[in-house]
């Protein structure tokens, strides 16, 4: 933006001259213009179009109505590489086929509306870029595995939510603050990294123990239950701890540390089921 | 930019079907490690079930247990000798990481480093034992002929 203004004399210089001529003085300003057209253009100057490409995606489609079975179904959709499988998604259905059925809600990885399984692995499709992908093989797109299919990439969540609900995930704390509960740095630091926990799913419908055991309480509630055990606020961690001490509890992971790698927050879910196994053995430590 | 329009036109508005029938999770080090203790697990259980039979045998008649025992003393279950072995050595390995994972944050951390580290120690000790005892398996043969 400021290329023109720093060079104090614009005239005929290309960008590229103008950054030779001013050497180190600000590199800085010259190399954000030429990212961008957010600045007058040079006359004559070429200007590179990002081009989009053919991208074959494959959906697992699922209409209870009609079929008996899932069916794989492709489609080639042109793609920028900046842009997201979930707008690859969108393109299909709104271009191709109006029937296909996912769930999204703010297409900026907060809601956690729309983890599916992206070329076998558990990602967000808003959150999923093409040029992340081998985009000249397909891409493969499916629900996520261990709950209900529904429709096409929906499933039933509300066996996950059923064991969010049961592990108490809110403050339990019998006393009455004037103010507000006050906590040290370290101690919020403690369970900072489980409390960015969106509920998409998609760790706990990445784990093997789940897809054969439905009653398993997965990553996720461990998660939004280690959040509160390790809150020093919080008076009912005992609580939480028998309830997870359960043989569908923490003791059914097997540490594959799938969740860790699908957790599109990056929250180091395994190491959260293992602080709470820890706490199970030797008490909670703060 | 009249690329990003063309799927308006594309000539064949129904999807075609594909024959491909499934993807696999792509889990890393973690899920093949349980993946493989497992499988291991499970047929160690039933090499265990065998094992306390033929070893309960004894209990029946020393000659029926003999029988047995001269069946076992072919090439066949000695290359078998070495799958079980194998098998028991890498359960056992990966059993300690999945302790030491479990119990000590730093593995936690570092539990893809020590997948490789219980695959090499399982390859070091496999390495020793295979050549001695393939050795005893095939020399009383050559030996007898």
């Amino acid at each position: 933006m400021a290329a023109t203004q720093v060079t104090g004399t614009p005239g005929e210089e290309t960008a590229a001259q103008a950054a030779q001529t001013e050497g180190g003085t600000a590199p800085a300003e010259v190399d954000s213009a030429q990212e961008g057209h957010d600045r007058p253009l040079e006359a004559g100057e070429a200007v590179e179009e990002p081009q989009s490409f053919p991208v074959t995606v494959i959906v697992r489609r699922y209409d209870p109505e009609v079929d008996d079975e899932p069916r794989w179904v492709d489609y080639d959709v042109q793609m920028f590489a900046t842009e997201r499988i979930l707008d690859a998604l969108h393109r299909i259905k709104w271009e191709q086929d109006p029937s296909l059925a996912f769930r999204r809600s703010c297409a900026h990885g907060v809601c956690g509306s729309d983890a599916m399984r992206i070329n076998g692995k558990n990602r967000l499709a808003c959150k999923a870029l093409v040029k992340d992908f081998d985009t000249s093989k397909p891409i493969y797109v499916e629900a996520i595995k261990g709950l209900p299919l529904e429709k096409d990439l929906i499933v039933n969540m509300e066996p996950f939510f059923d064991s969010f609900r049961e592990i108490q995930p809110f403050l339990q704390a019998s006393s009455k603050p004037e103010k507000e509960r006050h906590q040290t740095i370290a101690q919020r630091e403690r369970f900072d990294d489980t409390t960015k926990c969106i509920l998409c799913a998609a760790c706990t419908t990445s784990c093997p123990v789940f897809w054969t055991d439905g009653q398993y309480f997965g990553p996720a509630a461990i998660v939004n239950a280690h959040r509160f055990i390790f809150d020093s606020r919080d008076e009912a961690s005992q609580v939480r701890l028998d309830i997870l001490n359960d043989r569908e509890g923490v003791w059914r992971c097997r540490t594959t540390f799938n969740c860790t790698d699908a957790c599109p927050r990056g929250i180091q879910v395994t190491k959260a089921i293992a602080e709470v196994k820890q706490a199970m053995m030797t008490g909670v430590k703060l | 930019m009249s690329e990003t329009s063309s799927s308006l036109t594309l000539p064949d508005p129904t999807p075609r079907k594909t024959t491909f029938s499934g993807t696999l999770y792509r889990g890393n080090e973690g899920m093949w490690s349980w993946v493989l203790h497992r499988i291991t697990g499970v047929a160690i259980y039933f090499f265990l079930l065998v094992h306390v039979l033929d070893t309960a045998l004894i209990r029946v008649s020393p000659e029926a247990y003999n029988a047995v025992m001269a069946t076992y003393k072919n090439p066949v279950m000695g290359l078998g000798e070495v799958v079980l072995v194998g098998a028991v050595v890498l359960h056992a390995m990966n059993g300690l990481r999945i302790i030491l994972v479990d119990a000590w944050p730093w593995a936690t951390k570092h539990q893809r480093l020590l997948f490789w580290i219980v695959m090499g120690l399982v390859a070091a000790l496999m390495l020793y034992f295979t050549p001695t005892h393939l050795i005893n398996v095939f020399s009383p043969i050559e030996g007898g002929h």
